[in-house]
């Protein structure tokens, strides 16, 4: 068997991993794994804009970043840790500025100074964007930093298993798609930078890429989720192929338009409008949906996301790219006509637990990005924050992987590594044995069943019902099979891995939506309307048992200065 | 009620690991639906009839560059490409050129990646950082957007009839990146760094066919870019010639 060793392995190249990888590679021997090409992660899709109070904006002079942690925590329905959400929004201002002299384009103010736009949930303009890229100009700055030191990357190196034994992470299994190799990874620490579950719901605005597999992994290696239950909703997934319209659609004036003409969302949030927190503009635009108040298409009852009276310079100029995915994959142009649109899984606010240093409570095992869940987003996460927490706690998990490697002598165990390796071996071994189900037919009804139980709207039935189904799913899994012996570029055998994985996602999930009863942000039971702080201003925490089913503990939120409110906007 | 219409899918299919194997094409039969894209026949090809077939694919929405191929003959992305099209129920689908086939219509990215690398594409800055941003006009900015755009997808690098002759050649997209940093006020790279590029092998190879600006997904022209670089090198030449300096 192939081996290697590494001081540090990181796994994930977008944002969080990338700048993880920065951060350490001229102190460490760093190996950073990605299963595509660095510039392939789900990051490059980011389109709106990344969140510091900079005071660029002349309508934002005075904020400050008490209050974007404020906007956060209101918008996160005071789930999220408030010590860590400070943390964020005090680096946020000089993670923007690094990453401008690094050389991200970002758009421009007249005065030279980076552009700011409104955004949902914030109380000020204090998104900063590049067009509507930004996710793909951080993505190519990071990665041009990373090229420029030197960085060591195993691109098309898919991790299939996490080391880990007696609460301490030795490394991984990684698998070499070109040349079909399974390779064992030694490693003093371990990063997971994985990204999130999109995939696991059938409508959803993510990359095909998007498992949750590295969320699995962890968990399976006896790493604990949290607040696995709150899943994302983005208002405006395009019907159809659910590509992701910005909220900078709306962040520049652009309204939402039921069948009755009405801006509907005058009902339901008065104030904020358009920009009120995704969590309840999706639930607003599923209630006109549901209540028949919408377009149908062959692809599905939809909404119109209306830009039109933006006018065509301003289209241009701030949403070229929602233009270009517009005319290219339903053939409209939003200077002309309305873009239809629904709600869609969006982002994975749950996640690996981790702290604020990133680190968890494995041994060696840090986790940062969409995969971890500190908590800065709490019940729901606001539009312009995801980017800020990659690189934030990308950043601030480089950090404390060298305190910890600075402070203690690590040497890593190669035989468990081996180990783990030999048991992917098996498991492909077994999917070589011919098995009548196919994977992609079990994912497909997998993520059925996630959109339709465990989706906006929850009930108990409907969650007891998706537990049933996905049990029944990995059952019939026991069975799958593969058409290639063939190792290398196999696809199909990368699929089936990452599946078992994702049943330990979908699983999680509907578990803690079962439990909480209350809603609260994305998490909407229709049998407990209200939120219950009394019971449940708590994170979820999830532990794989003994017949690998999660058992689910409650631990308190951090509070330190904003006492949990009404949430109205 | 939208109607499905039968089409005929002809692949490439290679693999580099089997001793002897010859490139050739497979005929795949589907019943797709109007609107469906090239790279969701492909999942579904791969799904229901053929596990074997490789290709690469992540966002499904044009912006990562996985999904670069040829596409009745035409080099475009996978994603962005619907079947209804061409005017016709047969399409051929061939992994891009001038690189080696891994297998089927992934493709050997490492020497494009290796000439990426070689323009050292990052911004280059001299002094110590300000406190705040570096200041730049939104004029300024807006000069670098197109080559900004680029999304490394090698549909340039794929049609650029110079790297078919020499592999050596840096290609368009490498050298649309390196005019993005020449371009961006805020770089500070000496004017000696454009040397990297004097050559051949460089800015000097390119035959001005503009095939890459024609294949690029992104309306990024990299021959304009590969112009102006050429000009800042006959510049600074003639500057020296002149004995003018700066």
């Amino acid at each position: 068997m192939i081996t290697r060793s590494h001081d540090v392995v990181i796994v994930g190249g977008g944002l969080a991993g990338l700048r993880a990888a920065v951060g350490l590679c001229e102190k460490y021997d760093v190996a950073l794994f990605s299963k595509v090409h660095p510039i392939r992660s789900h990051s490059i899709a980011a389109q709106g804009g990344i969140n510091a109070a900079l005071g660029n904006n002349p309508d934002s002079a005075d904020d400050s970043w008490e209050k974007h942690a404020f906007d956060t925590i209101k918008g996160s329905d005071y789930l999220a840790d408030q010590d860590a959400v400070e943390i964020m929004c005090r680096e946020a201002p000089g993670i923007v500025y690094e990453m401008e002299h690094w050389g991200c384009p970002f758009s421009r103010f007249s005065d030279g100074s980076i552009a700011q736009r409104p955004f949902g949930g914030a109380g000020y303009p204090r998104t900063c964007y590049s067009a509507d890229l930004t996710g793909h100009v951080l993505l190519n700055t990071l990665f041009e930093k990373a090229v420029s030191l030197g960085v060591k990357i195993y691109p098309e190196w898919h991790v299939t298993a996490l080391a880990v034994d007696e609460n301490a992470c030795h490394g991984v299994a990684a698998f070499d798609l070109m040349n079909g190799e399974l390779v064992s990874v030694d490693a003093k620490a371990t990063l997971f930078a994985t990204g999130g579950y999109g995939r696991v719901y059938f409508y959803s605005t993510n990359a095909l890429i998007n498992t949750g597999s590295g969320i699995g992994m962890a968990y399976k290696a006896g790493v604990p989720l949290k607040d696995m239950e709150f899943v994302q909703f983005h208002p405006t997934g395009l019907i159809g192929t659910n590509i992701l319209m910005t909220e900078a659609c709306r962040g520049e004036g652009g309204y939402l338009i039921n069948s009755q003409g009405e801006r509907f969302m005058q009902k339901y949030a008065p104030k904020a409008m358009e920009l009120a927190p995704r969590d309840i503009v999706s639930r607003s635009i599923q209630t006109e949906i549901n209540a028949g108040r919408c377009f149908e298409h062959p692809l599905g009852s939809y909404i119109r996301l209306d830009l039109m009276h933006l006018g065509e310079k301003k289209i241009l100029e701030k949403l070229p790219g929602i233009r270009d995915i517009c005319i290219d994959f339903i053939g409209i142009d939003p200077i002309r006509e309305p873009i239809p649109i629904m709600p869609c899984q969006h982002y994975s606010m749950g996640g690996i637990d981790t702290d604020v240093t990133a680190a968890t409570g494995v041994q060696g095992f840090f986790a940062a990005g969409e995969c971890a869940c500190v908590s800065v987003h709490g019940g729901n996460r606001l539009g312009g924050n995801s980017l800020l927490e990659t690189i934030v706690f990308g950043k601030i998990a480089a950090r404390s992987i060298d305190k910890y490697l600075s402070a203690v002598s690590v040497s890593p165990k190669k035989d468990m590594c081996v180990r783990t390796v030999e048991a992917v071996r098996a498991k492909i071994e077994h999917f070589l044995a011919g098995g009548k189900e196919k994977t992609f037919q079990l994912h497909g009804e997998l993520a059925r069943v996630m959109s339709k139980h465990v989706g906006i709207f929850r009930t108990l039935s409907g969650a007891e019902a998706a537990l049933d189904e996905i049990e029944a799913l990995r059952e019939r899994y026991r069975n799958a099979g593969i058409s290639s012996p063939s190792m290398h570029m196999n696809y199909e055998l990368m699929n089936a891995i990452e599946l078992e994985y994702m049943f330990d996602v979908a699983l999680s999930i509907a578990r803690g939506a079962l439990l909480r009863e209350e809603s609260r942000g994305a998490h909407s039971r229709t049998d407990f309307p209200k939120r219950d702080d009394e019971k449940w201003l708590k994170h979820s925490i999830a532990r794989i048992s003994g017949d690998g089913h999660p058992d689910i503990s409650l631990r308190d939120v951090t509070i330190t200065r904003y006492k949990p409110m009404e949430r109205t906007y | 009620m939208i109607r499905a219409s039968a089409y005929t899918f002809k692949i490439l299919r290679f693999d580099r690991k089997e001793p002897g194997d010859k490139a050739r094409f497979q005929s795949y039969r589907v019943r797709i639906i109007p609107g469906l894209t090239i790279l969701a026949v492909l999942n579904r090809i791969r799904d229901e009839i053929d596990g074997t077939l490789s290709f690469r694919s992540s966002c499904r929405s044009a912006v990562c560059g996985s999904c670069a191929m040829v596409i009745n003959g035409r080099i475009d992305l996978a994603c962005r490409t619907q079947a209804a099209s061409f005017g016709t129920d047969t399409i051929i689908l061939e992994p891009l050129p001038n690189m080696d086939i891994i297998k089927d219509l992934v493709v050997d990215m490492t020497r494009f990646w290796t000439m990426y690398e070689k323009v050292k594409p990052w911004l280059y800055r001299s002094g110590p950082d300000p406190e705040k941003e570096i200041g730049q006009t939104e004029d300024a900015r807006a000069l670098i957007d197109q080559f900004v755009h680029c999304i490394l997808c090698a549909c340039c690098y794929g049609a650029c009839p110079v790297i078919s002759r020499d592999p050596e050649y840096l290609g368009p997209a490498a050298l649309a990146k390196l005019e993005r940093f020449v371009l961006d006020s805020r770089d500070e790279r000496p004017r000696s760094a454009l040397n990297e590029v004097n050559s051949e092998h460089g800015v000097w190879g390119c035959d001005t066919a503009l095939k890459c600006i024609e294949a690029c997904p992104k309306n990024v022209r990299p021959t304009d870019a590969i112009i102006d670089l050429r000009k800042r090198l006959f510049i600074d030449k003639a500057r020296q010639f002149l004995g003018i300096r700066k």
